[in-house]
């Protein structure tokens, strides 16, 4: 994990654009303490996007490009959706898939990557919305999960298909109205994440994005376990302000409205025993690394 | 197969048919071609250098297998790219102007490209025109996105296209090397030091 592979020719450094001379000297590549504090500090790994202004998905895209763990040796797969409009703008690695392909096409990524370079680290992550994830993509996602493939699926549950004009999907809570879905949908939101752990994922989270320091936590988590142990999933509420009529500013409002504890995106964790062991090791290491930093700087003072 | 289609400067039209549709074929090793038609390795190289000579805006565009220092091969490219460079600007006459702008990723770019800074492959003739480019080489730019260029530019503008290709070479260039090494580039910039002042430069007041 370093900048070293990341250099631009040194006779044609003074002809790229600022963005990639930044990329190279001010992001955090290499920095394995990286994190949603970063933003504003360094250069991030998104800035420019198409999404609409206010829209928690890109913040979202923030908070996640900022915690990944090693983006230098991170492939992220997306799908069609709002999501796949970003990815042309971010520093990391990322293929688009056919719609509902994800998992399918990040389990032969990760063997493959797995075979190539079999003594580095490196991260598959899929990130698609719910439609790919749960509808079209469900057989993909379910049978990645019950092989163990070792990657993070993170769905961005705006619960419709915003990208379309506001269609049904199944994670749809019941009975709301959407511009395509007049009738209301009849039945309950799928609980995919009760799925997900008894289709053996190893870390399975549901929440919103409201706070980045949460995310960068569990995000942290679930690569490093799916690294590790096995699959994780993460269902990270992100609404379409559009499709659900509220404005460019009320974005955070809404996530924080529908995390109160009796709401649908209350914070559930699920944690397998063998994935504790590890994030207690993790925790071990970090305390470890901390009061080594903590004993060189006393020692620097002194 | 033989053909009398050749591949010119454009605007040729809105979608120009792939030169290798009309049956324009690939040099062989040691060879290049120029319009189409297959010429030794030093000819093409000469061809080169008396174009850049005789262009208004003579422009190289690397792309990023050069621009990026991924092995020590990529990092010679573009130690001999600069020095390929700055040979024309010395070469050429001062109502010339030489440039080197990168194409730096092939990335679709919203809401635009800034056309002083950088090339797209997705729409290359936004440089061109803005620059008023008319004679270009493309170098370290992936096959894929070299051809779609090539194709794009010949459409719709009428600058004339070089491609130093590391792989087989581009009949969608009006002029092609293949096998590009950091030396082939080099001796390019050699043809340009020793046309220098037997070409003409382009006459002021022409387009």
């Amino acid at each position: 994990m370093s900048k070293e592979r990341i250099k631009i020719a040194e006779e044609l450094f003074d002809i790229m654009p600022a963005e990639y001379q930044d990329l190279v000297k001010r992001a955090t590549y290499g920095n394995e303490q990286r994190g949603w504090k970063d933003i504003g500090n360094a250069k991030e790994l998104i800035e420019e996007h198409s999404l609409c202004a206010g829209c928690p998905e890109s913040m979202a895209f923030r908070y996640i490009l900022a915690s990944l763990p090693n983006p230098e040796d991170t492939v992220m797969v997306g799908s069609t959706g709002c999501t796949s409009l970003v990815f042309p703008h971010v520093g990391v690695h990322n293929i688009h898939s056919l719609f509902g392909n994800q998992n399918a096409i990040a389990s032969g990524l990760k063997r493959a990557l797995t075979v190539r370079f079999p003594d580095r680290h490196k991260d598959v992550v899929v990130l698609a919305g719910d439609g790919a994830t749960v509808d079209i993509g469900l057989d993909m996602t379910l049978q990645a999960w019950f092989r163990q493939e070792k990657f993070t699926t993170i769905c961005f549950d705006n619960e419709l298909y915003a990208n379309t004009g506001g269609q049904e999907s199944g994670l749809m809570q019941k009975g709301f109205v959407a511009k395509m879905a007049p009738v209301g949908k009849t039945f309950e939101k799928v609980r995919l994440p009760e799925i997900a752990r008894e289709s053996g994922c190893h870390y399975v989270v549901n929440c919103t994005v409201s706070k980045p320091n949460l995310i960068e936590k569990v995000i942290k988590n679930a690569v490093h376990i799916a690294r590790e142990i096995g699959p994780t999933y993460l269902q990270l509420y992100t609404p379409c302000i559009l499709e659900i009529g509220k404005n460019s500013m009320e974005g955070l409002q809404e996530m924080r409205d529908s995390e109160k504890p009796t709401e649908r995106f209350a914070y559930k964790e699920y944690v397998s025993e063998p994935a504790k062991e590890l994030l207690a090791e993790l925790a071990a290491k970090e305390k470890e690394r901390k009061a080594e930093a903590k004993r060189q700087l006393a020692g620097q003072t002194a | 197969m033989t053909t009398s289609y050749r591949v010119m400067p454009g605007p040729e039209h809105f979608l120009p048919p792939s030169a290798a549709s009309m049956g324009i074929r690939l040099p062989d090793p040691g060879q290049g071609h120029i319009h189409g038609s297959i010429v030794s390795e030093e000819e093409a190289l000469e061809e080169a250098a008396r174009r850049f000579l005789s262009a208004k805006v003579p422009t190289i565009f690397p792309g990023p297998l050069v621009l990026w220092a991924w092995n020590d091969k990529a990092a010679k490219k573009a130690k001999a790219i600069r020095h390929l460079y700055e040979t024309i600007k010395e070469c050429v006459h001062s109502s010339q102007h030489a440039m080197l702008i990168p194409m730096p990723d092939y990335r679709p770019k919203y809401p635009k490209i800034n056309p002083e800074i950088e090339i797209n492959p997705n729409h290359p003739n936004l440089t061109i025109w803005h620059n008023k480019i008319d004679a270009c080489m493309f170098v370290g730019v992936h096959c894929h996105q070299a051809n779609l260029s090539l194709k794009i530019i010949r459409g719709g503008t009428t600058c004339y296209t070089i491609a130093m290709c590391a792989q087989a070479g581009h009949e969608d260039a009006m002029l092609s090397v293949r096998d590009a090494t950091a030396d082939k580039i080099i001796r390019l910039a050699d043809w340009v030091k020793k046309l220098k002042g037997s070409v003409a430069p382009p006459a002021e007041h022409s387009a």
